[in-house]
Protein backbone atom coordinates (compact mmCIF):
# COMPACT_ATOMS: atom_id res chain seq x y z
CA UNK A 1 0.00 0.00 0.00
CA UNK A 2 1.68 3.22 -0.45
CA UNK A 3 0.94 6.44 0.90
CA UNK A 4 -2.79 8.02 -0.45
CA UNK A 5 -1.09 11.31 -0.76
CA UNK A 6 1.78 10.57 -3.23
CA UNK A 7 -1.10 7.62 -5.06
CA UNK A 8 -3.18 10.66 -5.83
CA UNK A 9 -0.45 13.31 -6.63
CA UNK A 10 0.89 10.20 -9.16
CA UNK A 11 -2.60 9.99 -10.32
CA UNK A 12 -3.27 14.05 -10.78
CA UNK A 13 -0.27 13.84 -12.87
CA UNK A 14 -0.55 11.06 -14.63
CA UNK A 15 -3.90 12.12 -15.84
CA UNK A 16 -2.52 15.56 -16.58
CA UNK A 17 0.29 13.87 -18.97
CA UNK A 18 -2.71 11.62 -20.59
CA UNK A 19 -4.96 14.76 -21.36
CA UNK A 20 -1.68 16.36 -23.18
CA UNK A 21 -0.93 13.25 -24.92
CA UNK A 22 -4.24 13.28 -26.38
CA UNK A 23 -4.57 16.77 -27.41
CA UNK A 24 -1.11 16.66 -29.13
CA UNK A 25 -2.16 13.35 -30.99
CA UNK A 26 -5.31 15.42 -32.19
CA UNK A 27 -3.71 18.86 -32.70
CA UNK A 28 -0.22 18.76 -32.87
CA UNK A 29 -0.51 22.04 -34.24
CA UNK A 30 -1.77 23.45 -31.02
CA UNK A 31 1.58 23.29 -29.96
CA UNK A 32 3.73 24.22 -32.31
CA UNK A 33 3.55 26.07 -35.73
CA UNK A 34 6.92 24.16 -37.07
CA UNK A 35 6.30 21.74 -40.15
CA UNK A 36 7.44 18.03 -39.02
CA UNK A 37 8.29 16.71 -42.48
CA UNK A 38 9.87 20.22 -44.12
CA UNK A 39 13.71 19.61 -44.65
CA UNK A 40 16.44 22.00 -43.46
CA UNK A 41 19.73 20.97 -44.88
CA UNK A 42 21.92 24.23 -43.71
CA UNK A 43 20.43 23.24 -39.89
CA UNK A 44 20.84 19.70 -39.81
CA UNK A 45 21.63 17.93 -36.54
CA UNK A 46 21.37 21.26 -34.87
CA UNK A 47 21.95 21.06 -31.03
CA UNK A 48 18.78 22.11 -28.85
CA UNK A 49 17.98 26.05 -28.65
CA UNK A 50 15.46 28.50 -28.50
CA UNK A 51 14.41 28.14 -31.84
CA UNK A 52 14.60 24.22 -31.79
CA UNK A 53 13.58 22.88 -28.41
CA UNK A 54 14.80 19.54 -29.16
CA UNK A 55 17.06 20.47 -31.76
CA UNK A 56 16.93 19.01 -35.55
CA UNK A 57 17.23 15.58 -36.80
CA UNK A 58 19.40 14.46 -39.91
CA UNK A 59 17.65 16.15 -42.39
CA UNK A 60 17.01 19.50 -40.68
CA UNK A 61 13.04 18.76 -39.69
CA UNK A 62 12.66 20.16 -36.26
CA UNK A 63 12.52 17.30 -33.69
CA UNK A 64 9.98 19.15 -31.60
CA UNK A 65 7.75 18.88 -34.02
CA UNK A 66 8.08 15.26 -35.56
CA UNK A 67 7.78 14.22 -31.60
CA UNK A 68 4.46 15.84 -31.67
CA UNK A 69 3.02 15.18 -34.82
CA UNK A 70 4.04 11.59 -34.16
CA UNK A 71 1.92 10.91 -31.35
CA UNK A 72 -0.90 9.91 -33.30
CA UNK A 73 0.67 7.65 -35.64
CA UNK A 74 2.59 5.93 -32.17
CA UNK A 75 -1.09 6.03 -29.99
CA UNK A 76 -2.80 4.55 -32.88
CA UNK A 77 -0.33 2.16 -33.71
CA UNK A 78 -0.87 0.92 -29.78
CA UNK A 79 -4.63 2.04 -29.83
CA UNK A 80 -5.40 -0.04 -32.59
CA UNK A 81 -3.48 -3.42 -31.93
CA UNK A 82 -5.06 -3.26 -28.04
CA UNK A 83 -8.80 -2.93 -29.59
CA UNK A 84 -8.00 -5.91 -31.81
CA UNK A 85 -6.84 -7.58 -29.15
CA UNK A 86 -9.86 -6.97 -26.70
CA UNK A 87 -12.26 -7.64 -29.57
CA UNK A 88 -10.76 -10.95 -30.29
CA UNK A 89 -10.15 -11.96 -27.04
CA UNK A 90 -13.37 -11.10 -26.13
CA UNK A 91 -15.11 -13.24 -29.18
CA UNK A 92 -12.92 -16.27 -28.26
CA UNK A 93 -13.03 -15.90 -24.61
CA UNK A 94 -16.77 -15.99 -24.85
CA UNK A 95 -16.77 -18.87 -27.32
CA UNK A 96 -14.81 -20.72 -25.25
CA UNK A 97 -16.86 -20.41 -21.61
CA UNK A 98 -20.26 -20.96 -23.63
CA UNK A 99 -19.15 -23.41 -26.98
CA UNK A 100 -19.21 -26.38 -24.92
CA UNK A 101 -16.38 -28.62 -23.53
CA UNK A 102 -14.51 -29.51 -26.75
CA UNK A 103 -14.64 -26.13 -27.90
CA UNK A 104 -13.22 -25.04 -24.80
CA UNK A 105 -10.44 -27.20 -24.73
CA UNK A 106 -9.23 -26.44 -28.30
CA UNK A 107 -9.20 -22.78 -27.85
CA UNK A 108 -7.41 -22.59 -24.14
CA UNK A 109 -4.97 -25.17 -25.25
CA UNK A 110 -4.20 -23.00 -28.14
CA UNK A 111 -4.16 -19.95 -25.58
CA UNK A 112 -1.83 -21.94 -23.49
CA UNK A 113 0.80 -22.56 -26.53
CA UNK A 114 0.84 -18.74 -27.62
CA UNK A 115 1.12 -17.72 -24.41
CA UNK A 116 4.68 -19.67 -24.26
CA UNK A 117 5.56 -17.84 -26.84
CA UNK A 118 7.95 -14.36 -26.23
CA UNK A 119 5.16 -12.13 -27.76
CA UNK A 120 8.01 -10.10 -29.89
CA UNK A 121 8.62 -12.94 -31.18
CA UNK A 122 4.85 -14.19 -32.06
CA UNK A 123 4.63 -10.96 -33.55
CA UNK A 124 7.57 -11.15 -36.14
CA UNK A 125 5.82 -14.69 -37.21
CA UNK A 126 2.90 -12.79 -38.24
CA UNK A 127 4.81 -9.80 -40.07
CA UNK A 128 6.48 -12.87 -41.95
CA UNK A 129 3.49 -14.00 -42.84
CA UNK A 130 1.72 -10.77 -43.11
CA UNK A 131 4.33 -8.25 -44.35
CA UNK A 132 5.31 -5.06 -43.18
CA UNK A 133 3.21 -1.55 -42.31
CA UNK A 134 1.24 -0.13 -39.66
CA UNK A 135 -2.02 -2.37 -39.95
CA UNK A 136 0.21 -5.73 -39.72
CA UNK A 137 2.35 -4.36 -37.00
CA UNK A 138 -1.36 -3.53 -34.95
CA UNK A 139 -2.71 -7.28 -36.21
CA UNK A 140 0.62 -8.62 -35.29
CA UNK A 141 0.40 -7.21 -31.25
CA UNK A 142 -2.82 -8.25 -31.48
CA UNK A 143 -2.24 -11.88 -31.91
CA UNK A 144 0.57 -11.91 -29.19
CA UNK A 145 -1.72 -10.12 -26.96
CA UNK A 146 -5.09 -11.81 -27.37
CA UNK A 147 -4.98 -15.29 -25.52
CA UNK A 148 -4.15 -13.42 -22.22
CA UNK A 149 -7.49 -11.21 -22.74
CA UNK A 150 -8.81 -14.27 -23.90
CA UNK A 151 -8.45 -16.38 -20.56
CA UNK A 152 -9.98 -13.43 -18.56
CA UNK A 153 -13.24 -13.19 -20.40
CA UNK A 154 -13.25 -16.68 -20.34
CA UNK A 155 -13.23 -16.87 -16.75
CA UNK A 156 -15.20 -14.12 -15.78
CA UNK A 157 -17.88 -15.73 -18.31
CA UNK A 158 -18.16 -18.89 -16.09
CA UNK A 159 -18.67 -16.89 -12.62
CA UNK A 160 -21.82 -14.54 -14.39
CA UNK A 161 -22.95 -17.44 -16.45
CA UNK A 162 -24.11 -19.64 -13.10
CA UNK A 163 -24.70 -15.88 -11.49
CA UNK A 164 -28.59 -15.22 -10.23
CA UNK A 165 -29.43 -12.60 -12.67
CA UNK A 166 -28.40 -14.47 -15.38
CA UNK A 167 -30.29 -17.66 -14.30
CA UNK A 168 -33.41 -15.31 -14.03
CA UNK A 169 -33.05 -14.05 -17.33
CA UNK A 170 -32.64 -17.48 -18.36
CA UNK A 171 -36.12 -18.24 -16.94
CA UNK A 172 -37.83 -15.78 -18.06
CA UNK A 173 -37.05 -17.42 -21.40
CA UNK A 174 -34.73 -14.81 -22.87
CA UNK A 175 -33.49 -16.30 -26.18
CA UNK A 176 -29.37 -17.07 -26.06
CA UNK A 177 -28.31 -14.52 -28.47
CA UNK A 178 -29.75 -11.70 -26.29
CA UNK A 179 -28.53 -13.47 -22.48
CA UNK A 180 -25.32 -13.43 -24.08
CA UNK A 181 -25.35 -9.79 -25.50
CA UNK A 182 -27.15 -8.27 -22.92
CA UNK A 183 -26.33 -9.93 -19.70
CA UNK A 184 -23.25 -12.24 -19.56
CA UNK A 185 -21.13 -10.54 -21.93
CA UNK A 186 -21.29 -6.09 -20.53
CA UNK A 187 -20.78 -8.02 -16.77
CA UNK A 188 -17.98 -10.26 -17.79
CA UNK A 189 -16.08 -7.78 -19.75
CA UNK A 190 -15.19 -5.14 -17.08
CA UNK A 191 -12.07 -7.01 -15.77
CA UNK A 192 -10.98 -7.54 -19.44
CA UNK A 193 -11.20 -3.39 -20.09
CA UNK A 194 -9.25 -2.63 -17.50
CA UNK A 195 -6.75 -4.72 -18.22
CA UNK A 196 -6.32 -3.58 -21.16
CA UNK A 197 -5.44 0.18 -19.78
CA UNK A 198 -2.20 -1.72 -18.82
CA UNK A 199 -2.26 -3.78 -21.79
CA UNK A 200 -2.16 -0.67 -23.88
CA UNK A 201 1.11 0.36 -22.34
CA UNK A 202 2.54 -2.86 -23.17
CA UNK A 203 1.05 -2.70 -26.83
CA UNK A 204 1.96 0.68 -27.32
CA UNK A 205 6.02 -0.25 -26.22
CA UNK A 206 5.62 -3.45 -28.36
CA UNK A 207 4.64 -1.26 -31.57
CA UNK A 208 7.03 1.10 -31.50
CA UNK A 209 9.65 -1.84 -30.94
CA UNK A 210 8.55 -3.63 -33.67
CA UNK A 211 8.87 0.39 -36.12
CA UNK A 212 11.71 0.62 -34.27
CA UNK A 213 13.16 -2.77 -36.25
CA UNK A 214 11.89 -1.46 -39.60
CA UNK A 215 8.86 -3.19 -39.70
CA UNK A 216 6.15 -0.49 -39.25
CA UNK A 217 5.27 2.80 -40.61
CA UNK A 218 7.58 3.86 -43.31
CA UNK A 219 9.39 7.43 -43.74
CA UNK A 220 8.83 10.27 -43.65
CA UNK A 221 6.49 9.08 -40.69
CA UNK A 222 6.83 10.86 -37.49
CA UNK A 223 6.63 7.64 -35.63
CA UNK A 224 8.34 7.85 -32.38
CA UNK A 225 9.85 3.75 -33.01
CA UNK A 226 10.35 4.82 -36.57
CA UNK A 227 12.08 8.25 -35.71
CA UNK A 228 14.28 6.33 -33.13
CA UNK A 229 15.36 3.66 -36.44
CA UNK A 230 16.46 6.18 -38.58
CA UNK A 231 18.13 8.90 -36.60
CA UNK A 232 20.37 5.34 -34.90
CA UNK A 233 23.39 6.02 -37.12
CA UNK A 234 24.00 9.62 -35.86
CA UNK A 235 23.73 9.04 -32.06
CA UNK A 236 27.17 10.02 -32.19
CA UNK A 237 27.02 13.31 -32.69
CA UNK A 238 23.27 14.32 -32.01
CA UNK A 239 22.88 13.01 -28.41
CA UNK A 240 18.55 14.83 -28.78
CA UNK A 241 17.90 12.10 -31.85
CA UNK A 242 17.68 9.31 -29.81
CA UNK A 243 16.33 11.19 -26.43
CA UNK A 244 13.54 12.54 -27.17
CA UNK A 245 11.33 9.93 -29.24
CA UNK A 246 12.04 7.68 -26.93
CA UNK A 247 11.13 10.11 -23.83
CA UNK A 248 7.99 10.76 -25.74
CA UNK A 249 7.20 6.89 -25.35
CA UNK A 250 8.57 6.31 -21.83
CA UNK A 251 6.65 9.02 -20.78
CA UNK A 252 3.02 8.12 -22.58
CA UNK A 253 3.69 4.19 -21.27
CA UNK A 254 4.23 5.88 -17.83
CA UNK A 255 1.27 7.23 -17.78
CA UNK A 256 -1.02 4.73 -18.84
CA UNK A 257 0.54 2.28 -16.90
CA UNK A 258 -0.04 4.90 -13.66
CA UNK A 259 -3.77 5.29 -14.12
CA UNK A 260 -3.87 1.56 -15.19
CA UNK A 261 -2.67 0.21 -12.05
CA UNK A 262 -4.63 1.95 -9.91
CA UNK A 263 -7.80 0.82 -11.88
CA UNK A 264 -6.85 -2.50 -11.42
CA UNK A 265 -5.87 -2.27 -7.44
CA UNK A 266 -9.39 -0.30 -6.81
CA UNK A 267 -11.88 -2.55 -9.43
CA UNK A 268 -9.65 -5.90 -8.91
CA UNK A 269 -8.25 -5.39 -6.06
CA UNK A 270 -4.54 -7.38 -7.79
CA UNK A 271 -2.23 -5.80 -9.38
CA UNK A 272 -0.79 -6.38 -12.62
CA UNK A 273 1.40 -9.24 -13.37
CA UNK B 1 8.64 -25.82 8.68
CA UNK B 2 11.29 -27.41 9.85
CA UNK B 3 10.66 -30.83 9.64
CA UNK B 4 12.71 -31.81 6.67
CA UNK B 5 15.48 -30.19 8.20
CA UNK B 6 15.30 -32.60 11.69
CA UNK B 7 14.81 -35.78 9.80
CA UNK B 8 17.34 -35.05 6.86
CA UNK B 9 17.16 -38.61 5.09
CA UNK B 10 13.21 -39.06 5.14
CA UNK B 11 13.03 -35.64 3.95
CA UNK B 12 15.53 -36.25 0.98
CA UNK B 13 13.42 -38.98 0.16
CA UNK B 14 10.39 -37.29 0.21
CA UNK B 15 11.75 -34.41 -1.96
CA UNK B 16 12.74 -36.80 -4.74
CA UNK B 17 9.73 -39.11 -4.80
CA UNK B 18 7.79 -35.28 -5.55
CA UNK B 19 9.89 -34.24 -7.77
CA UNK B 20 9.34 -37.27 -9.75
CA UNK B 21 5.67 -37.31 -9.40
CA UNK B 22 5.83 -33.61 -10.79
CA UNK B 23 8.73 -34.23 -13.48
CA UNK B 24 6.23 -36.75 -15.04
CA UNK B 25 3.16 -34.54 -15.22
CA UNK B 26 5.40 -31.63 -16.18
CA UNK B 27 6.83 -33.58 -18.97
CA UNK B 28 3.99 -34.62 -20.79
CA UNK B 29 3.08 -30.93 -20.32
CA UNK B 30 5.48 -29.80 -21.81
CA UNK B 31 5.47 -32.31 -24.85
CA UNK B 32 2.08 -31.03 -25.26
CA UNK B 33 3.24 -27.22 -25.17
CA UNK B 34 5.89 -28.26 -28.06
CA UNK B 35 3.71 -30.32 -30.50
CA UNK B 36 1.14 -27.31 -29.91
CA UNK B 37 4.00 -24.73 -30.98
CA UNK B 38 4.74 -26.72 -34.01
CA UNK B 39 1.71 -26.74 -34.84
CA UNK B 40 1.36 -22.72 -34.50
CA UNK B 41 4.37 -22.53 -37.13
CA UNK B 42 3.16 -25.31 -39.69
CA UNK B 43 -0.39 -23.57 -39.80
CA UNK B 44 1.30 -20.19 -40.23
CA UNK B 45 3.56 -21.25 -43.03
CA UNK B 46 0.11 -22.39 -44.39
CA UNK B 47 -1.41 -18.91 -44.30
CA UNK B 48 1.62 -17.54 -45.96
CA UNK B 49 0.06 -15.81 -49.53
CA UNK B 50 1.67 -17.20 -52.65
CA UNK B 51 2.79 -20.27 -54.00
CA UNK B 52 5.26 -21.69 -51.38
CA UNK B 53 7.84 -22.48 -54.30
CA UNK B 54 7.91 -18.91 -55.69
CA UNK B 55 8.57 -17.45 -52.27
CA UNK B 56 11.15 -20.09 -52.24
CA UNK B 57 13.01 -18.96 -55.48
CA UNK B 58 12.58 -15.22 -54.51
CA UNK B 59 11.44 -12.75 -56.95
CA UNK B 60 12.45 -12.57 -60.44
CA UNK B 61 13.08 -16.18 -61.24
CA UNK B 62 13.05 -17.21 -64.25
CA UNK B 63 12.26 -21.19 -63.22
CA UNK B 64 10.16 -23.41 -65.93
CA UNK B 65 6.55 -24.79 -64.35
CA UNK B 66 8.40 -28.22 -64.60
CA UNK B 67 11.55 -26.95 -62.14
CA UNK B 68 8.83 -26.00 -60.61
CA UNK B 69 6.73 -29.04 -60.34
CA UNK B 70 10.16 -30.99 -59.56
CA UNK B 71 10.90 -28.79 -56.47
CA UNK B 72 7.26 -28.93 -55.66
CA UNK B 73 7.71 -33.02 -55.32
CA UNK B 74 11.08 -33.05 -53.64
CA UNK B 75 9.69 -30.55 -50.89
CA UNK B 76 6.44 -32.72 -50.95
CA UNK B 77 4.54 -29.73 -51.23
CA UNK B 78 2.53 -31.84 -53.45
CA UNK B 79 0.64 -34.03 -51.09
CA UNK B 80 -2.29 -33.23 -49.12
CA UNK B 81 -1.84 -30.71 -45.93
CA UNK B 82 -2.91 -33.23 -43.64
CA UNK B 83 0.22 -35.62 -45.03
CA UNK B 84 2.89 -32.42 -45.11
CA UNK B 85 1.93 -32.13 -41.49
CA UNK B 86 2.92 -35.73 -40.43
CA UNK B 87 5.61 -35.59 -42.37
CA UNK B 88 6.87 -32.16 -40.81
CA UNK B 89 6.28 -33.35 -37.26
CA UNK B 90 8.10 -36.82 -38.53
CA UNK B 91 10.90 -34.55 -39.75
CA UNK B 92 11.04 -32.08 -35.98
CA UNK B 93 11.62 -35.49 -34.19
CA UNK B 94 14.91 -36.09 -36.05
CA UNK B 95 16.11 -32.60 -35.27
CA UNK B 96 15.75 -31.85 -39.12
CA UNK B 97 13.85 -27.72 -39.16
CA UNK B 98 14.45 -27.41 -42.94
CA UNK B 99 16.58 -24.83 -44.71
CA UNK B 100 16.84 -21.33 -44.76
CA UNK B 101 14.94 -19.53 -48.03
CA UNK B 102 17.20 -16.95 -48.19
CA UNK B 103 20.86 -18.66 -46.68
CA UNK B 104 20.07 -21.90 -48.28
CA UNK B 105 21.84 -23.41 -45.58
CA UNK B 106 20.15 -25.60 -42.41
CA UNK B 107 17.91 -23.83 -40.21
CA UNK B 108 19.42 -25.94 -36.92
CA UNK B 109 23.38 -25.29 -38.11
CA UNK B 110 22.36 -21.33 -38.22
CA UNK B 111 20.51 -20.97 -35.19
CA UNK B 112 23.34 -23.20 -33.59
CA UNK B 113 26.06 -20.64 -34.73
CA UNK B 114 24.35 -17.84 -33.26
CA UNK B 115 22.75 -19.57 -30.06
CA UNK B 116 26.06 -19.17 -27.85
CA UNK B 117 25.97 -15.20 -28.43
CA UNK B 118 22.41 -14.34 -27.28
CA UNK B 119 22.76 -17.16 -24.30
CA UNK B 120 25.68 -15.49 -22.93
CA UNK B 121 23.70 -12.01 -22.76
CA UNK B 122 20.26 -13.64 -21.46
CA UNK B 123 22.19 -15.31 -18.51
CA UNK B 124 24.55 -12.12 -17.77
CA UNK B 125 20.51 -9.91 -17.82
CA UNK B 126 18.79 -13.07 -15.59
CA UNK B 127 21.95 -13.05 -12.85
CA UNK B 128 21.88 -9.66 -12.88
CA UNK B 129 18.07 -8.60 -12.78
CA UNK B 130 17.81 -11.59 -10.03
CA UNK B 131 20.99 -9.72 -7.75
CA UNK B 132 19.07 -6.36 -8.26
CA UNK B 133 15.76 -7.26 -7.73
CA UNK B 134 16.63 -9.38 -4.32
CA UNK B 135 18.43 -6.78 -3.10
CA UNK B 136 16.16 -3.91 -3.69
CA UNK B 137 12.90 -6.00 -2.81
CA UNK B 138 14.93 -7.26 -0.03
CA UNK B 139 16.18 -3.53 1.54
CA UNK B 140 12.75 -2.07 0.90
CA UNK B 141 10.49 -4.91 1.84
CA UNK B 142 8.33 -3.51 5.06
CA UNK B 143 10.35 -0.56 5.21
CA UNK B 144 9.83 3.26 5.60
CA UNK B 145 8.04 4.54 3.32
CA UNK B 146 9.63 7.07 1.71
CA UNK B 147 12.41 4.07 0.80
CA UNK B 148 9.57 2.34 -1.06
CA UNK B 149 7.91 4.70 -2.71
CA UNK B 150 11.47 5.58 -4.78
CA UNK B 151 11.66 1.89 -5.24
CA UNK B 152 8.15 1.60 -6.67
CA UNK B 153 8.70 4.60 -8.88
CA UNK B 154 11.91 3.58 -10.63
CA UNK B 155 9.79 -0.09 -11.04
CA UNK B 156 7.08 1.75 -13.09
CA UNK B 157 9.60 3.65 -14.57
CA UNK B 158 11.56 0.32 -15.45
CA UNK B 159 8.48 -1.48 -17.01
CA UNK B 160 7.20 1.50 -18.66
CA UNK B 161 10.81 2.30 -20.91
CA UNK B 162 11.27 0.56 -24.08
CA UNK B 163 14.32 -1.81 -23.55
CA UNK B 164 15.41 -1.01 -27.14
CA UNK B 165 15.33 3.12 -25.53
CA UNK B 166 17.65 2.46 -22.82
CA UNK B 167 20.02 0.45 -24.77
CA UNK B 168 20.06 3.83 -27.29
CA UNK B 169 20.27 5.96 -23.99
CA UNK B 170 23.35 3.77 -22.33
CA UNK B 171 24.99 3.87 -25.76
CA UNK B 172 25.16 7.40 -26.21
CA UNK B 173 26.37 7.80 -22.33
CA UNK B 174 28.82 5.55 -21.73
CA UNK B 175 30.03 4.81 -26.02
CA UNK B 176 30.00 8.07 -27.88
CA UNK B 177 30.06 10.47 -25.23
CA UNK B 178 32.49 8.90 -22.03
CA UNK B 179 33.91 6.05 -24.52
CA UNK B 180 33.93 3.43 -21.66
CA UNK B 181 32.32 0.59 -23.73
CA UNK B 182 32.85 -0.80 -26.99
CA UNK B 183 29.78 0.20 -29.60
CA UNK B 184 28.90 -2.79 -31.28
CA UNK B 185 29.98 -6.34 -31.69
CA UNK B 186 30.47 -9.20 -29.18
CA UNK B 187 34.13 -9.66 -29.24
CA UNK B 188 35.02 -9.23 -25.36
CA UNK B 189 33.34 -8.94 -21.98
CA UNK B 190 33.36 -5.01 -22.04
CA UNK B 191 30.82 -5.46 -24.60
CA UNK B 192 28.29 -7.35 -23.16
CA UNK B 193 28.15 -5.12 -20.21
CA UNK B 194 25.23 -2.60 -21.92
CA UNK B 195 23.07 -4.66 -23.59
CA UNK B 196 23.02 -7.19 -20.81
CA UNK B 197 22.11 -4.07 -18.68
CA UNK B 198 19.47 -2.90 -20.98
CA UNK B 199 17.90 -6.56 -21.20
CA UNK B 200 18.26 -6.68 -17.60
CA UNK B 201 16.55 -3.50 -16.37
CA UNK B 202 12.84 -3.79 -17.28
CA UNK B 203 12.94 -7.73 -16.30
CA UNK B 204 13.97 -5.99 -12.41
CA UNK B 205 11.07 -3.60 -12.19
CA UNK B 206 8.80 -6.62 -12.57
CA UNK B 207 10.59 -9.15 -10.45
CA UNK B 208 11.13 -6.26 -7.41
CA UNK B 209 7.74 -5.36 -7.55
CA UNK B 210 6.65 -9.17 -7.26
CA UNK B 211 9.01 -9.88 -4.88
CA UNK B 212 8.47 -7.25 -2.63
CA UNK B 213 4.73 -7.82 -2.88
CA UNK B 214 5.59 -11.57 -2.09
CA UNK B 215 8.01 -10.76 1.14
CA UNK B 216 5.41 -8.01 2.52
CA UNK B 217 2.80 -10.71 2.63
CA UNK B 218 4.65 -13.27 3.89
CA UNK B 219 6.11 -10.72 7.02
CA UNK B 220 2.53 -10.69 7.98
CA UNK B 221 1.83 -14.11 8.21
CA UNK B 222 1.58 -15.76 12.06
CA UNK B 223 4.60 -18.10 11.43
CA UNK B 224 6.97 -14.18 11.16
CA UNK B 225 5.30 -13.42 14.62
CA UNK B 226 6.99 -16.83 15.95
CA UNK B 227 9.94 -16.44 14.49
CA UNK B 228 10.83 -12.80 15.82
CA UNK B 229 9.41 -13.85 19.25
CA UNK B 230 11.82 -16.42 19.13
CA UNK B 231 14.21 -13.87 19.18
CA UNK B 232 15.42 -14.13 15.38
CA UNK B 233 16.70 -10.94 14.03
CA UNK B 234 14.80 -9.59 11.52
CA UNK B 235 17.51 -9.80 8.81
CA UNK B 236 17.40 -13.51 9.54
CA UNK B 237 13.52 -13.39 9.30
CA UNK B 238 13.11 -11.88 6.23
CA UNK B 239 16.48 -14.11 4.73
CA UNK B 240 15.79 -17.64 6.48
CA UNK B 241 12.00 -17.57 6.07
CA UNK B 242 10.14 -15.04 4.24
CA UNK B 243 12.13 -15.24 1.11
CA UNK B 244 11.46 -18.71 0.87
CA UNK B 245 7.62 -18.54 0.53
CA UNK B 246 8.26 -15.88 -2.21
CA UNK B 247 9.11 -19.00 -4.70
CA UNK B 248 5.42 -19.77 -5.84
CA UNK B 249 4.75 -16.14 -7.21
CA UNK B 250 8.26 -15.27 -8.69
CA UNK B 251 7.80 -19.18 -10.55
CA UNK B 252 4.88 -18.26 -12.27
CA UNK B 253 6.74 -15.36 -14.26
CA UNK B 254 8.89 -18.05 -15.35
CA UNK B 255 7.18 -18.00 -18.92
CA UNK B 256 7.19 -14.06 -18.97
CA UNK B 257 10.62 -13.99 -18.08
CA UNK B 258 11.74 -16.34 -20.94
CA UNK B 259 9.84 -14.46 -23.38
CA UNK B 260 11.26 -11.03 -22.33
CA UNK B 261 15.02 -12.07 -22.47
CA UNK B 262 14.34 -13.95 -25.68
CA UNK B 263 11.65 -11.28 -27.14
CA UNK B 264 14.20 -8.69 -25.66
CA UNK B 265 17.28 -9.95 -27.56
CA UNK B 266 15.64 -9.19 -30.64
CA UNK B 267 15.51 -5.55 -29.52
CA UNK B 268 18.75 -5.31 -27.55
CA UNK B 269 21.00 -7.77 -30.55
CA UNK B 270 19.62 -4.52 -33.37
CA UNK B 271 20.13 -1.36 -31.20
CA UNK B 272 23.77 -2.87 -30.39
CA UNK B 273 25.20 -4.66 -33.00
CA UNK B 274 25.12 -8.06 -31.61
CA UNK B 275 24.97 -11.38 -33.68
CA UNK B 276 22.49 -13.78 -32.23
CA UNK B 277 19.26 -15.70 -31.96
CA UNK B 278 17.59 -12.22 -31.94
CA UNK B 279 19.01 -10.58 -34.85
CA UNK B 280 18.57 -13.79 -37.08
CA UNK B 281 14.67 -13.30 -35.92
CA UNK B 282 14.35 -10.04 -37.73
CA UNK B 283 16.56 -11.32 -40.51
CA UNK B 284 14.39 -14.06 -40.83
CA UNK B 285 11.22 -11.76 -40.10
CA UNK B 286 12.28 -9.32 -43.05
CA UNK B 287 13.38 -11.88 -45.63
CA UNK B 288 10.06 -13.35 -45.13
CA UNK B 289 12.15 -16.37 -44.06
CA UNK B 290 9.48 -18.44 -43.25
CA UNK B 291 11.82 -22.28 -42.22
CA UNK B 292 13.94 -19.49 -40.28
CA UNK B 293 11.29 -17.81 -38.25
CA UNK B 294 9.50 -21.04 -37.39
CA UNK B 295 12.90 -22.56 -36.39
CA UNK B 296 13.25 -19.97 -33.56
CA UNK B 297 9.78 -19.97 -32.66
CA UNK B 298 10.11 -23.73 -32.08
CA UNK B 299 13.64 -22.81 -30.35
CA UNK B 300 11.72 -20.24 -27.97
CA UNK B 301 8.64 -22.93 -27.03
CA UNK B 302 11.85 -25.46 -26.09
CA UNK B 303 13.33 -23.04 -23.85
CA UNK B 304 10.30 -21.91 -22.42
CA UNK B 305 9.06 -25.45 -21.78
CA UNK B 306 12.81 -26.54 -20.45
CA UNK B 307 12.83 -23.40 -17.76
CA UNK B 308 9.43 -23.53 -16.78
CA UNK B 309 10.18 -27.36 -15.83
CA UNK B 310 12.74 -26.35 -14.32
CA UNK B 311 11.73 -23.76 -12.12
CA UNK B 312 8.57 -25.58 -10.91
CA UNK B 313 10.65 -28.48 -9.98
CA UNK B 314 13.33 -25.94 -8.13
CA UNK B 315 9.75 -24.61 -6.44
CA UNK B 316 8.99 -28.11 -5.66
CA UNK B 317 12.37 -28.59 -3.59
CA UNK B 318 11.69 -25.07 -1.96
CA UNK B 319 8.19 -25.24 -0.86
CA UNK B 320 7.34 -28.86 1.23
CA UNK B 321 3.97 -28.29 0.88
CA UNK B 322 3.46 -29.02 -2.67
CA UNK B 323 5.39 -32.79 -1.87
CA UNK B 324 2.68 -34.45 -0.50
CA UNK B 325 0.24 -33.74 -3.15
Amino acid sequence: MAKPASGRTTLVLASALLVLIAAAAIAPGLFTSASPVETDPIHALAAPSAQHWFGTDQLGRDLFSRVLHGTRPSVLLGLGATALAVAGGAALGLASALGGRAADQVLMRAADVLLSLPPILLALLAVTVLGTGSGNVMAAIAIAFVPGYARIVRAETRVVQRSGYVEAAQLLGLRRSELILRHVLPNAIGPMLVLATVGFGSALIAASGLSFLGLGPQPPSPEWGAMLSQGRSFLQTAWWIGVFPGAAITLTALAVNAVGRRAQRRFTGRTAA
Amino acid sequence: MTDHDLTAPQGLRAVTLGVLRRLFVRLLGALAVLIGAATVAFAALQLVPGDPVTVMLGPGSAATPEVKAEIRATYGLDQPVAVQYLHYLGRLLTGDLGESYQLQRPVAGLIADQLGSTVQLALAALVLAVVLALVAATATAGRRPALRGVSSLLELLAVSSPSYWIGILLLTAFSFQLRIFPVAGDQDLSALVLPAVTLALPLTGVLTQVLREGLETTLGQPFVLTARSRGLAPAAVLLRHALRHTTGPVATLTGWLTGSLLGGAVLVETVFGRPGIGALSLQGAVNKDMPLVIGLVLLSALVFVLISTLVDLLHVAADPRLRSR
